[in-house]
């Protein structure tokens, strides 16, 4: 421990202590961090002068604005509505999509939230662009499933399919392999009469062959042609878009396991206009009908 | 007989009251292994047992040794403490620099089979490893050998030392096991349950006593202001672990437990407890190292004694305030967040002071940055500090928060403190330690320091700016609305937006990373003693062997 000495670098006197060789210099406080440090107090009060501060025993400082985050939301979300409140009402009124389509404000809004909605609660699934995935439907060709009309395609949004719901649309494509509805060897064949429907690769013997099957278990749902039954939810079998793939494996999966692929209901989840919106959306995406 | 007996050591008191507390230790975990409820406990039961057993089996050879020269400083314990620093140090980055690429891309290292593989388990493990068990050794290394030094006196409580370094240690392997095995609490940066709090309490009650044992017996007349820096972190550490920590355990044989608070009473008291993590763990403990090391390592001395006195009471009084500034616009009534939010601000300056403490100290050392790359890592991890005590308070403003809040620039924020501040200086600090612990005239290598240096700050400024960019651009998309009032962009959207910043900011974790390789390399070679042959070394001032 030494006395209070002088450093030579700086001129500036030291405080005399010394711990393993470390000494302290006695400089002041520097002036400039005083300044800001006592600004930023100073800021502080005069916030608490103004916004909501200190609490007390029933109850808090309100502040001289009286300021309140939740009632200002409560107001913005209003005003918004107000704001909405016209087209919102001409939208839930519309006859229908042509009256939506010939008002260009109207259908400006409609997709406008249906874009926004259809972010957030459908592009998981159908992709951000309604491309779609394997096993979810594209939303941008005009192939639909269960009918692409602006009614039905907000039907379809509203009930979900096999989503549980009783108004839901129902089918099922059975599992004919596992489920034991066909011999395996008529299964094999069914692939290559599928694949002959559109025009695909196949063992013209082995179509001719599962013919009857066919006739016996497909008709009633694809049709005689294969092109499907909107009213049943049963895809085209003609064309070259697959909800789940047209190769040879994944055509033999399907039919030997059967497929029930699932929309859940978004009534309740989205509003009636919430609900038309999207459809407008999802209608206007390049294939509605 | 008697005279051919070989001099035992024997156990004191202390080692005697270890001994009694490991064995009630073994006999209530075999207890808990036999009735436990769930897997989980009964592994971590097991855990304790072996350790529990190994410490005796310790104290059984310590015992049998011949006694040693116990009248110079403890450093054994601190060597064993930079070992663990550099080893969870690495460990820690490692699982940062995966779960960084995880989020770019999602099956990065991923197995469904391998549940623990998850991003959400090894999130934790990555936090935990870089604060408590890096962060933590280095504190608890540095603190043990700074108090002796300052005090000029040992270790108070003989084994005790020991006792807090592998009981704090087993606190970390539990921690980090347990998250993996997916025991967790749910809280950010508590996430370990309730027995494992437990024992931390235990272990961090003995450090607080050993350290204040040291600074009772101290041979100066003046406590340094670096163990004031220190015994404020140990002591708010204790505060907020055990409150925030205030549980109920289903069954004392169940790895579960039930928080004591609920709804935004839960919400604010953890976000209290992770606010002043940041501020008593991450920050007035490595200020402690800052005030050792800076003008131990600058051979100047510190700038000002008044300043230090000032900034470090105006810090621990403002910093405690702070935590409701992490709880903008939610539940938590406005003027809490008020209080939050203005106390952040006006603890822009008590931070600063340690900055300028920090640089002014080297006034009349500055030419020293050119030749010594530690005393430079040092240097610029106070200007990280001060960048990141500067953006705090400008984040913790509403307006502001509401742009940066859940966002990367959060993430950034965090980074740049962390790996600039914390990471610099406790490189700085064991880069110091090594050759001063093995009495080595220098570090094996200086150029190795260099390419750390380099590799990690280009490692830092990569991981920064891309959390700036891809926090910034992601806030401003979430609130971006259209004409009507309508979101303009889907959250997904977002997150692809933000995909290229994330493969930038993996890619400055990996930096960091083998910065960090380096440095264990070349401090491994240092404690063997070797020097690299055809490097130019400035003469430099040796540690005094004991200065008793």
């Amino acid at each position: 421990m030494s006395d209070k000495e002088v450093d030579e670098h700086s001129g500036v006197e030291t405080t005399g202590h010394s711990w393993d060789g470390i000494k302290e210099l006695n400089n002041p406080l520097p002036r400039w961090w005083l300044i800001v440090f006592w600004v930023c107090v100073a800021w502080s009060i005069g916030y608490w002068v103004l916004m909501p501060s200190w609490p007390g025993i029933s109850g808090y400082l309100k502040g001289t604005r009286n300021h309140s985050e939740r009632a200002n939301v409560e107001v913005a979300v209003a005003e918004l509505d107000a704001q909405r409140a016209d087209a919102t009402r001409r939208l839930l009124t519309a006859p229908n999509m042509e009256t939506i389509e010939n008002d260009p404000d109207l259908q400006a809004f409609a997709l406008a939230a249906g874009e926004s909605l259809f972010g957030d609660n459908c592009a998981t699934c159908h992709g951000a662009g309604g491309q779609g995935f394997k096993g979810y439907p594209n939303l941008n060709d005009d192939d639909w499933l269960w009918g692409g009309k602006l009614e039905d395609i907000r039907q379809t949004i509203r009930y979900g399919i096999r989503s549980g719901h009783e108004d839901a649309h129902i089918s099922l494509m059975q599992a004919y392999g596992s489920g034991g509805l066909l011999p395996r060897d008529t299964v094999d064949d069914l692939v290559h009469y599928v694949r002959s429907l559109s025009g695909q690769e196949h063992d013209a013997e082995a179509a001719a062959r599962a013919a009857p099957a066919f006739e016996v278990q497909c008709v009633q749902c694809h049709g005689a042609d294969g092109k499907g039954d909107q009213s049943q939810g049963a895809p085209n079998l003609t064309d070259p878009i697959w909800l789940y793939g047209g190769d040879a494996a994944t055509i033999r999966e399907t039919l030997w396991n059967g497929r029930g692929g699932v929309m859940p209901t978004w009534e309740g989840r989205l509003s009636e206009e919430e609900i038309l919106a999207l459809a407008v959306y999802v209608h206007s995406l390049g294939g509605g009908e | 007989m008697a005279n051919t007996r070989v001099a035992q050591r024997g156990l004191g008191t202390d080692g005697m009251l270890i001994a009694l507390f490991l064995g009630i230790g073994v006999f209530y975990w075999l207890l808990v292994a036999a009735r436990a409820m769930d897997p989980l406990i009964s592994f971590h039961a097991y855990v304790f047992i072996i350790a529990f057993t190994a410490g005796l089996f310790g104290l059984v050879m310590y015992a049998t040794k011949e006694p040693g020269d116990e009248t110079g400083y403890q450093t054994a314990v601190v060597k064993a403490g930079t070992f663990a620093s550099m080893f969870w140090g690495v460990a820690g980055f490692l699982v940062g620099v995966i779960i960084a690429f995880q989020l770019a891309f999602p099956n990065f290292l991923y197995f469904d089979e391998l549940g623990w593989t998850n991003f959400g388990r090894l999130r934790p493990l990555h936090t935990s490893a870089v604060i408590f068990a890096f962060g933590g050794n280095v504190l608890i290394a540095t603190s043990f050998y700074v108090v002796q030094r300052t005090c000029r006196a040992r270790l108070a409580g003989g084994l005790a030392p020991w006792f807090v370094f592998w009981g704090y240690n087993l606190f970390i392997v539990v921690a980090a096991t347990g998250y993996l095995a997916g025991v967790t609490q749910s809280r950010e940066y508590a996430e370990p349950e309730w027995y494992a709090d437990l024992w931390l309490t235990l272990v961090w009650v003995v450090y607080l006593l050993t350290f204040l044992g040291t600074i009772w017996k101290r041979k100066e007349p003046h406590i340094y202001v670096a163990n004031w820096f220190y015994l404020s972190f140990i002591v708010t550490i204790a505060m907020l672990h055990i409150v925030n920590n205030l549980a109920w355990p289903v069954s004392i044989f169940s790895s579960k437990s039930y928080s004591l608070f609920a709804g935004v009473q839960d919400a604010l008291t953890q976000w209290w407890y992770g606010h002043n993590a940041v501020g008593f763990f991450l920050t007035t403990g490595f200020l402690a190292i800052m005030y050792y090391f800076i003008p131990k390592r600058a051979e100047r001395p510190v700038y000002s004694y008044r300043l230090s006195i000032v900034h470090f009471w105006s810090l621990i009084f403002i910093y405690i305030w702070a935590g409701p500034h992490h709880l903008h616009y939610t539940a938590l009534p406005e003027w809490a967040q008020t209080l939050g939010m203005t106390f952040s601000i006006m603890l822009w300056m008590p931070s600063w002071g340690g900055m300028i403490n920090g640089l002014m100290t080297l006034s009349g050392a500055w030419d020293k940055l050119r030749t010594d790359p530690v005393l430079r890592m040092m240097v610029v991890s106070v200007a990280f500090y001060g960048m990141s005590t500067f953006e705090g308070p400008v984040m913790s403003v509403r307006a502001v928060n509401s742009l940066s809040h859940y966002t990367d620039w959060t993430i950034g924020h965090v980074h740049s403190g962390a790996l600039g501040w914390v990471g610099y200086i406790s490189f700085g600090a064991l880069y110091c330690l090594v050759p001063w612990l093995w009495k080595r005239k220098d570090l094996y290598s200086r150029a190795l320091v260099e390419w750390h240096f380099w590799i990690s700050t280009i490692g830092i400024v990569l991981y920064i700016t891309s959390m700036w960019v891809s926090g910034i651009m992601q806030g401003l998309m979430w609130r971006a609305y259209n004409a009507f009032g309508f979101l303009e962009f889907s959250f997904v959207e977002t997150v692809e937006a933000m995909h290229p910043y994330y493969i930038i900011r993996g890619t400055g974790g990996t930096l960091f990373l083998i910065g960090a390789l380096i440095m264990a390399y070349n401090l491994w070679r240092t404690a063997r003693g070797d020097l690299r042959a055809g490097e130019k070394r400035p003469a430099m001032a040796m540690q005094p062997a004991l200065a008793e």
